[in-house]
């Protein structure tokens, strides 16, 4: 494993740095040589990309903060409109160079950026140093302006000024670059972690209460029952610290001392097979699952949120969806056959309706009129129906429940049409 | 009138008695802040609320008041018609946050907030700067200030964020706001509420598994709306609180409209006080339909004519006939006799009802409790069915006293006790010696079960009886001995008790449980207008089209228009002449023939014996109007321009088909 080494940085600083990003040494040695030296101008966009929680932005945010080189770190989903990231960058910029200005920025283009950017530059100390500035979540540039993206990319040529703008994101560059052509960045892959990298980063923060050891342990048996499913080390060590108390029960207690893992590796097995059925799904809470683990109660009581899928409807809301999903799923020239009294050939009918179940339920939904569906309504309800204000309310208020959706314009008042999005087992359970 | 506030106010108690139970739950939450810290999660509460989305508002107005005086001033409702996209989502937020920190703290720098509320920007940092001044402002203030505000709320207040309706909202301005918020969680307390009104699955169709794990999720059910509706009814309907009753018929329509339409409550609450505004609209002798007190004072102001109006009540008329002639004749002409003779009959039925609805719980008591429920699982059920005609002579009553007759012990017992409850509780005379009645049952019961313990004794004094004996003769005989008076003997008293009990409740239903129309005067105080409350609610638009334009009398109320059969008349609206036409027309409608038809339909009457010429050249005017009806059914959507034949247009109704 290559030690981390720079001429321009103090040998401690990269010791400590080294210490904080375990398991991602080659990226922050390939990094800090494309950083080079503090006032050397470096490449003026880097994009860096990887899976969920491949350690992206805690790399960058550490490397910067550590090495104590400016910075200015933004997330791009939380500033969703290009004027607000960009007021942002220029704020963050004031704050870190520490003049106490605190007159409001306004930007609202991108020709405004360069300008104030090139001014808040220059009222600062930074000139010889190399600014960095971190996009994070970069996919959401995309949808901003066009400009925005090639822009951020050349920032040093627009700017003039030694900057480098850093991109994280989970998706590849390609599916970035714009129709027009832009500056390449350059791109660098942070590779997911492994099983013995999560098992290293997952013990190093152990609870000062018990011994390394003890808890590599723990990390151990909980990465031989999660890593199947769940490789996101942010989930596992929520997980991870849902689950601690309980593996520590026994030795609370006495019955086990911390060598004891067999014993400790029994009891806490079917606890974190129940945790993940319920915990790691979300459908029970993690606040939920803490109580019930103090109350030692079997999970059984609590019902998670997939239990109550049960929904009640008025009546004629069930049979209107039972009339909306048969006229997504069947074909319109079988509506004759199934829905009329008299119609010939039934056992072919019965034949055909079995076949062509199974290619629509492959296709989805399909559109159909108002007037089909109603008709449809009319047939299977027994008795008689009026068609009163209430019927069509109902149907509107299906759309809103998303039990149905509107296909078309919305605006479209002479036969509209919709779309069953029910599943058939939604539909079992209501016809009954 | 304030029979109506009162029911909205019962309404609201009802409501938010059930928030405050899954709100005690929600501040058990709170308090668990400073632990959840550490993992990022936003505390979420999904509120599954059914369907009845008319309902919601109501509720989470509720609740954000609530919300408001207990816990923390910063409540903010969102709808997603208001969000479609995540700007304006934020702004909204903002702008309902700050707006109710100026309530909070009006007093000092309202105009200074104001201002910086123009141009503010509409992010999150700039919400957690505002927050954080806020909470500081709160710190710095003097403690006599501070006292009215800490007290009801905390040091710093959890901001809560209501979702009203999670379905609507599009999921990527769902996303995009938790994640941004899970940013911010360290420096802003928030608290999510979504209101889910089909089933909690929706979270996980929504959102995606990286953002729900950002979520602490919390389940709360509301009462289903069924529930809700028969905690209304026992509470508006059975009680004698409130003088004015619905008739059976109508009552059967609103909870029809309810079950099969929209299950909304507060549709019932409005169906409910239509009938209250028809009521005392239509019904002169309205007047005295008010509380007992009053009724005295009110009688006797009555005028002339509105006695005349009590002798033409259908019921009067028949309580008369029962009288014998001497009385009859003063009923008839003598006011003040009638007064009198009306407060009588108005006061029996108040205590009517009071026996009434007691002894319909003691009814429903039984029946709710028999297999297949042959009277109904609701109160409200059993309670249209003696509404609507006597009960006893009905089917199901007769099965339901069958299969009471069968029941076992305990359960008789505790139904007894029950009985013996509600009738204590309701504020009748008469039922002293119910209650009476009804605990002697229960001794005699309690009787039995010792009778029954000695009855054991003796059997096994006779079983070591029968152990001597070895004959094998003598055995049998006294073994069948046993058996059967074992069986008569035991079963035949507890059958018999069983038999007087259920005899006796019989007796009462008779006697109380009379429906409301037989009684004298009921016309008062019961409105049965179904048909007029049918046809208030279920509008009907497309008859009510159908009716205006086939047959204009009905509306316009002119007699020339009457028309017999299925003939066009010439007189009618131009509109409705070229609607008949294209009644008989098929999918696709030839414009000229139509016209041709039109023309032939006015001209018909106008002029018979009009010169050739003019008949073949169609008149400009009658052009003119055949257009001007074509595009008022265009408008009304009735046809529409087809592009398959330039000459043609389109029928969009029934019957195209």
């Amino acid at each position: 494993m290559p030690n981390l080494e720079h001429p321009a940085y103090p040998a401690d600083d990269l010791l400590h740095l080294e210490s904080l990003v375990p398991c991602r040494e080659s990226q922050v040695s390939m990094l800090l040589s494309i950083f080079g030296e503090r006032q050397q101008f470096s490449f003026p966009s880097i994009f860096i990309y990887g899976h969920t929680s491949s350690g992206k932005t805690y790399v960058m945010q550490t490397l910067l903060t550590t090495l104590q080189l400016p910075h200015v770190f933004v997330n791009c989903v939380e500033h969703f409109t290009s004027r607000l990231l960009l007021e942002e960058i220029l704020i963050q910029l004031q704050n870190c160079s520490g003049t106490e200005q605190t007159s409001p920025v306004h930007c609202d283009t991108l020709n405004d950026f360069v300008r104030l950017f090139k001014q808040a530059l220059a009222s600062q100390e930074l000139q010889d140093q190399t600014l960095y500035i971190v996009l994070d979540r970069a996919e959401q540039l995309r949808e901003m302006e066009a400009n925005i993206l090639p822009a951020f990319l050349r920032l040093q040529e627009l700017t003039d000024r030694n900057v480098t703008v850093v991109l994280l994101s989970e998706i590849v560059w390609e599916l970035f670059r714009p129709n027009v052509g832009c500056f390449e960045p350059f791109t660098m892959y942070f590779p997911d972690y492994s099983i013995g990298h999560l098992q290293k980063i997952l013990s190093q923060n152990h609870p000062p209460e018990y011994s390394a050891d003890f808890y590599a342990a723990y990390i151990n048996i909980l990465l031989g029952v999660f890593y199947m499913v769940c490789r996101d080390l942010k989930e596992l060590r929520h997980l991870a610290a849902l689950n601690f108390a309980k593996y520590c029960e026994p030795v609370v207690r006495g019955e086990a001392n911390e060598r004891d893992t067999r014993k400790l590796w029994k009891n806490i097995e079917p606890h974190l097979k129940k945790a993940m059925q319920t915990v790691y799904l979300r459908e029970i809470s993690s606040s939920q699952w803490e109580r019930l683990q103090q109350d030692g109660g079997e999970p059984g009581q609590l019902k998670g949120l997939s239990a109550h899928t049960h929904v009640e409807l008025p009546y004629y809301s069930k049979f209107l969806l039972i009339a909306a999903y048969l006229a997504s799923y069947n074909p319109v020239r079988t509506d004759k056959r199934f829905f009329l009294k008299h119609h010939g050939k039934i056992r072919k009918t019965n034949f055909m309706k079995k076949h062509e179940k199974t290619s629509n339920h492959l296709l989805g939904p399909k559109p159909f009129p108002l007037d089909r569906l109603l008709a449809i309504l009319y047939s299977i309800v027994d008795n008689r129906v009026a068609p009163t204000a209430n019927i069509f309310s109902q149907i509107t208020s299906l759309v809103t429940l998303q039990l149905l959706s509107m296909v078309g314009q919305h605006d479209q008042l002479d036969g509209p049409r919709y779309k069953c999005t029910v599943s058939l087992d939604f539909i079992r359970t209501i016809a009954r | 009138q304030q029979i109506q506030e009162d029911l909205n106010k019962q309404l609201l108690d009802n409501l938010l008695s059930f928030l405050s139970r899954s709100h005690s739950d929600f501040q058990e939450k709170t308090t668990k802040w400073t632990c959840r810290m550490k993992f990022r999660e936003i505390p979420t509460a999904a509120l599954v609320l059914g369907v009845n989305v008319t309902d919601h508002n109501l509720t989470f107005r509720g609740l954000s008041d609530v919300l408001q005086d207990n816990i923390t001033p910063y409540v903010a409702l969102l709808e997603a018609k208001d969000c479609p996209g995540i700007k304006n989502l934020m702004q909204k937020l903002m702008g309902q946050l700050m707006n109710c920190d100026i309530e909070v703290d009006s007093l000092e720098d309202e105009d200074c907030v104001q201002v910086s509320q123009n141009r503010i920007r509409c992010s999150m940092p700039s919400l957690v700067s505002w927050y954080e001044s806020v909470t500081k402002k709160t710190d710095s203030e003097t403690p006599s200030k501070k006292r009215n505000s800490s007290s009801r709320h905390w040091q710093s207040p959890p901001v809560v964020v209501i979702f009203k309706d999670m379905e609507s909202f599009t999921t990527k301005v769902l996303q995009d706001f938790i994640v941004i918020s899970s940013q911010h969680i360290h420096e802003l307390p928030l608290v999510l509420i979504f209101g889910i009104a089909t089933s909690p699955m929706i979270i996980h169709r929504l959102l995606p598994h990286s953002v729900s794990s950002l979520l602490c999720i919390e389940l709360f059910q509301s009462l289903s709306c069924k529930e809700h509706l028969s905690t209304i009814i026992d509470k508006l309907l059975l009680t004698s609180r409130f003088p004015f009753k619905l008739g059976g018929k109508v009552l059967q329509v609103l909870i029809n409209i309810f079950l099969y339409h929209d299950f909304s409550v507060q549709n019932f609450i409005k169906g409910f006080q239509l009938c209250i505004m028809e009521h005392f609209y239509s019904q002169p002798l309205s007047v005295l339909c008010c509380h007992l007190a009053d009724i005295k004072k009110r009688v006797y102001s009555l005028s002339n004519d509105q006695c005349e109006n009590i002798r033409r009540l259908p019921s009067f008329r028949r309580y008369v006939e029962k009288q014998e002639s001497g009385k009859q004749v003063e009923l008839l002409t003598n006011d003040s006799f009638l007064k009198e003779e009306t407060e009588k009959l108005l006061e029996d039925l108040h205590v009517y009802h009071e026996n009434y609805v007691s002894i319909l719980r003691c009814l429903h008591v039984f029946t709710s409790s028999l297999p297949k429920y042959p009277l109904g699982k609701q109160i409200r059920e059993l309670h249209c069915a003696c509404l609507e005609n006597q009960v006893w002579e009905t089917e199901e009553y007769e099965s339901s006293l069958q299969l009471a007759r069968m029941l076992n012990k305990a359960d008789l017992v505790t139904m007894l006790q029950q009985c013996v409850e509600i009738l204590m509780s309701s504020s009748g005379k008469e039922f002293n010696k119910t209650v009476e009645k009804l605990k002697e049952f229960l001794t005699q019961f309690q009787n039995l079960e010792a009778e029954a313990s000695q009855e054991r004794d003796v059997s096994v004094s006779s079983q070591k009886e029968l152990q001597k004996k070895t004959d094998l003769y003598h055995l049998q005989k006294t073994l069948l001995e046993l058996k059967e008076s074992r069986r008569s003997k035991k079963l035949t008293k507890f059958e018999m008790l069983r038999f007087e009990v259920v005899d006796y409740i019989d007796r009462l239903v008779r006697k109380y449980l009379v429906p409301a129309d037989k009684r004298t005067l009921h016309e008062i105080v019961y409105f049965n207008a179904a048909t007029v409350l049918r046809g208030h609610l279920n509008a009907a638009p497309r008859t009510a089209l159908h009716t205006a334009l086939n047959n204009p009398h009905w509306y316009l109320k002119n007699q020339a228009l009457k028309c017999d059969g299925g003939g066009i008349s010439n007189k009618a609206p131009d509109i409705c002449i070229v609607y008949k036409l294209h009644l008989e027309c098929g999918r696709l409608i030839n414009l000229v023939d139509w016209l041709e038809a039109f023309s032939t339909v006015v001209m018909a009457a106008e002029e018979p014996n009009a010169d050739a010429a003019s008949s073949d050249e169609v008149d400009d005017i009658i052009h003119a109007r055949f257009i001007r009806a074509v595009s008022e059914l265009e408008l009304l959507g009735f046809i529409k321009p087809s592009k398959q034949k330039t000459d043609h247009v389109a029928r969009l109704t029934w019957g195209g088909c």
